[in-house]
């Protein structure tokens, strides 16, 4: 039996009259790449945000890396990395100076800050770029900075927001292969995505509908139980019958 | 046309959503009318002053009993050294000292002559100024009281008229000013911050892109607010009349077009700085810390321009405000028709037009 | 510690590379600092006078010959009826109206006693009532000259007089420009302490790079830090720089101790840079924080004694003034430049802004959430 790294009971996020996230139950292992699906709306987001300490949940209950969500939110933050769908970083600083601070607020020593930015920026072949400021690198490379920084500090867990959005299918390619090499050190991957393409990525995935999980299992086993063979028609099977449109 | 209304109506969609802003909007020129309009007065009234009293007679006694009694001090209880008054005046405590030596009333009426001292606080010139001027008149009152029996000769006795404003409240003076001052601060934030925001957000582009006038699109983004700010006009004279007494004693229509020929001078303004700059914070820090100063100063309400030097003088004129604010007061105030206000209209037209003008070209400029 | 350290890092980074808003927080200041005192300039002169003289006798031509002479008024019109010299009140063109009545001469002579009218344009009041005042002081000494010639000798008096002696201390040549340097210079800090620090949280969360720090583990008070310092060393840069200009431009050397200066600015900008995040703290656009904060700016010019008299308000107004910081730094500056006030001088109010960076920051801190 492996580590339960997320584990969630009928966790659940009101806003007013609405409800963006329907108690939702769900375990994620260590060293997993968990994805959640969902169309716009279906309140991937807020699920997200809620396991991040971002957001305080209505009801329900979870714990993080094994901290508690509600008592423990500041324990959590130190065991998480987070890219959140809007790109977060400082366009107006350097990509070394964002490496630096991020690494620093992080409390890195100034060893580890040295060594991991040479890394990283080798890894990313922004060598040429890493005293550019950020603002000026095209969407992909950002995108994949973004990813190194979050996992900076060695996380337990990293939550990817939709990471992939309006980059091209290559560098998407390469953004995968950055995800699998951070699961490969042990570190869980938690990530929202719409490219059913990515879903096929992931170890198990979770497709959410108005909030509630409607399906939860590895792609292999949603295709065989929807009977068919592509997660686009899994996907579709489930979401048509979706209420709230964007 | 019709696109043009298309896009005025989402502007005006979006500016409704924002209901933080819009409450912000409307509240407080209201605010700012009723608060200054109450509190802001060029009179000097309850200053605080202090008087040693080293011969306790009557005479002494008796002035100190009309200063009391006059509005414009508030007697310091504490009994002083005349030592003590300087460290008074550094605390702040005190704005003027009067001392009465010893022997007051004695030396006066014996040897018909006595000396009282009056010491101001002049770190505050004016102040000082007036404020000794009234002990002093205070003093000659109770001379002449004295002196009743024999009446001066060749006397001219000035009688004084105060125009418009007879309680001399500050009222008639702020209100037109702060209300230029709002209008213009409130108008060139507005435009300029919401249209650098897009350009910052980048929606900007897909706007730019649209098979529309450029300049037009910007425009239609300035006509929500310039109905914001005719409610605002409309609110601001109501308290005016209502709350702080004031009149209206010219044409209200012409007040009416006045302020909206004011507030699309202030429109442009915003506009042609929303062209020219990039950021959000670069626009705010020029229409708020650039204009905020300067726009009390040059519009004249609070110090009159023709007490400026020159320089600034000539500087005053590219201020709107300066304009509206001679507009609001004669026609208010004074009640004087379009005749004697046609020179200031004619100056706030003109601005309009070369602000247009400037950010057609600029805008062109930046396209190519 | 290490942490804080690297948020300065990044906060100064974003600053120095923002180099138009680098300039404009430095230029503006200086700028409105060398010009700005020059117009709020009260030494009334070179008012405008309309005179009506239906007399035309010797008497009233010396009158006006007085008037034109003693430098504080100009004369705009020279008129014979109440209603030309009234246009020019109407048009602006004049202030004040003296009408000199027919038989102002022989009336005086014969009577004893004649009138002559002023009229004042009150709209604003300084000027009405500085005016009048002078006019009507013009006027007490041509009568008193006029005395004097005709029934000589007054030196014997017989009735008693008393003998008004008044100094004016902390500015003997009554130069309001004095006056006004430090209060625009304190008006100018507070500005751009509170907008600079109001805006910088609420463009974090506009952007969204909030989000990143929201996730990370630093302490609240240590993001809040990291934001106040950068802001407050450079509000100590601009004030000392106005300092620098207020000697070099209007010759204004500091009276008292330079050091008291310091001690007090150091915790005013805390309580302005507090003020800033609180607001911030409350808004989620640059928009929505820039309108509050000028709003309260209008409130901390016009309401904190800088142009017009706390004391002259409505006591529900002096209490606004009160809860105005400024109102504060603006009376201490000109303690300690004009009159040499000492630490124990201006203590009370240290002690009162003090009070304002603990609660203000307090309530900043506590209201800037991480978690929503």
């Amino acid at each position: 039996m492996k580590e339960v790294v997320i584990q969630t009971e009928k966790l659940t996020k009101r806003f007013g009259d609405f409800i963006a996230t329907n108690e939702i139950t769900f375990d994620v292992t260590k060293g997993e790449i968990f994805g959640f699906l969902g169309a716009n709306g279906a309140g991937k987001t807020t699920a997200m945000r809620m396991l991040c300490g971002l957001s305080l949940p209505s009801s329900g209950k979870a714990t993080i890396a094994g901290f508690d969500i509600y008592k423990k939110t500041e324990e959590i933050k130190k065991n998480i990395g987070y890219m959140s769908q809007k790109f977060s970083l400082y366009e107006d600083l350097t990509v070394l100076e964002n490496i630096r601070f991020f690494g620093g607020i992080y409390g890195l020593s100034n060893a580890q800050l040295k060594s991991k930015s040479e890394a990283l920026v080798t890894e990313l072949g922004l060598d040429k770029e890493a005293k550019k400021l950020v603002g000026s690198l095209p969407l992909g490379w950002k995108q994949k900075l973004s990813f190194s920084v979050a996992i900076i500090h060695e996380p337990k867990i990293v939550f990817l927001d939709e990471p992939t959005g309006g980059v091209d299918p290559l560098t998407r390619r390469q953004f995968w292969d950055l995800i699998y090499k951070a699961s490969d050190k042990g570190i869980t991957i938690f990530v929202t995505t719409h490219y059913m393409d990515e879903a096929e990525y992931c170890n198990r995935i979770c497709i959410m509908v108005d909030g509630k999980i409607e399906a939860l299992d590895s792609p292999t086993n949603l295709k065989k139980v929807f009977n068919t063979n592509s997660m686009d028609d899994v996907f579709y099977q489930l979401a048509r019958g979706a209420k709230r449109k964007e | 046309m019709k696109q043009f209304f298309a896009f005025v109506t989402k502007e005006f969609a979006h500016v409704l959503r924002d209901r933080k802003t819009l409450f912000i909007l409307f509240g407080m020129p209201v605010v700012q009318i009723l608060i200054f309009g109450f509190a802001l007065t060029n009179e000097v009234k309850n200053a605080k002053l202090v008087v040693v009293d080293q011969s306790k007679d009557l005479i002494s006694q008796q002035i100190i009993n009309r200063i009391e009694a006059s509005r414009y001090f508030e007697i310091e209880k504490a009994v002083m050294d005349p030592e003590q008054i300087e460290a008074a005046f550094k605390e702040g405590k005190i704005r003027l000292a009067v001392i009465f030596p010893a022997h007051f009333t004695d030396n006066l009426m014996h040897i018909n002559r006595a000396q009282v001292q009056i010491i101001a606080d002049a770190s505050d010139p004016n102040t000082a100024n007036m404020l000794s001027n009234y002990v002093s008149s205070i003093i000659q009152d109770q001379q002449v009281q004295l002196n009743e029996a024999n009446a001066i000769p060749y006397a001219i006795v000035p009688e004084i008229r105060m125009l418009y404003n007879p309680q001399l409240k500050g009222a008639p003076n702020f209100v037109p000013g702060v209300m230029a001052l709002v209008l213009m601060l409130v108008c060139v934030m507005m435009t300029s911050i919401s249209i650098v925001r897009e350009k910052e957000l980048g929606t900007m582009e897909i706007l730019l892109v649209s098979p529309f006038r450029p300049l037009l699109i910007i425009i239609s983004k300035a006509v929500p607010y310039l109905f914001l700010s005719l409610i605002n006009v409309i609110s601001i004279l109501l308290l005016s009349v209502f709350v702080l007494d004031l009149p209206i004693n010219g044409s209200i229509a012409l007040l009416f077009a006045e302020s909206t020929l004011f507030i699309i001078t202030n429109l442009t303004l915003g506009i042609f700085i929303s062209i020219r700059t990039n950021s959000q914070q670069v626009a705010m820090l020029i229409s708020l810390m650039g204009m905020m100063l300067p726009t009390v100063l040059f519009s004249g309400f609070m110090f009159p321009i023709e007490n400026m030097p020159m320089p600034l003088q000539v500087i005053s004129n590219i201020v709107p405000a300066k304009w509206f604010y001679i507009i609001v007061k004669s026609i208010m105030i004074k009640g004087v028709g379009f005749a004697a206000i046609w020179k200031p209209t004619l100056v706030l037209v003109g601005m309009t037009l070369l602000l247009l003008g400037l950010s057609w070209k600029n805008f062109k400029i930046r396209l190519a | 510690m290490r942490i804080l350290r690297f948020l300065l890092l990044k906060e100064f980074s974003q600053i120095f590379r923002n180099k138009s808003i680098l300039a404009l927080i430095m230029v503006m200041p200086v700028m409105q600092l060398i010009i700005l005192p020059m117009a709020a300039d009260y030494e009334v002169k070179n008012i405008n006078l309309a005179i009506i003289d239906q007399d035309h006798s010797t008497y009233s031509q010396q009158l006006i010959t007085k008037i034109t002479s003693s430098g504080y008024f100009k004369l705009s019109g020279y008129d014979n009826s109440f209603h030309e010299a009234f246009q020019y009140i109407e048009s602006d063109k004049a202030d004040l109206i003296l009408e000199i009545p027919q038989n102002f001469e022989r009336n005086l002579i014969r009577e004893n006693k004649q009138h002559v009218f002023i009229a004042v344009n009150a709209i604003n009041g300084t000027k009405a009532n500085l005016g009048g005042a002078y006019l009507a002081g013009i006027l007490r000494n041509f009568n008193a000259d006029l005395r004097l010639k005709l029934i000589g000798n007054t030196k014997l008096n017989p009735s008693p007089t008393i003998e008004i002696t008044a100094s004016n201390w902390f500015n003997a040549y009554m130069n309001y420009k004095v006056f006004m340097v430090p209060g625009i210079l304190a008006i100018l800090v507070t500005m751009i302490g509170g907008f600079l620090s109001a805006l910088n949280i609420v463009k974090e969360k506009e952007v969204g790079t909030i989000e990143q720090i929201n996730v990370t583990p630093i302490k609240k008070y240590h993001f809040v830090l990291g934001k106040l310092i950068p802001f407050w060393i450079l509000g100590n840069v601009v004030f000392t720089i106005g300092l620098f200009i207020s000697w070099l431009i209007y010759g204004i050397v500091p009276l008292g101790n330079l050091s008291v200066l310091y001690v007090f600015i150091w915790v005013y900008l805390f309580a302005i840079l507090g003020f800033g995040l609180l607001i911030s703290t409350y808004c989620e656009t640059q928009q929505q924080a820039m309108f509050i904060m000028f709003f309260f700016m209008m409130l901390f010019i016009l309401m904190g004694g800088l142009f017009t008299s706390i004391d002259a308000m409505p006591s529900w107004a002096q209490v606004i003034a009160k809860f105005n910081p400024a109102t504060y730094f603006i009376e201490v500056m000109r303690m300690v430049i004009l009159k040499g006030s000492r630490l124990r001088d201006i203590l009370p109010h240290l002690i009162k802004v003090m009070l304002f960076a603990l609660v203000l920051n307090t309530w900043a801190i506590l209201n800037y959430k991480k978690t929503t």
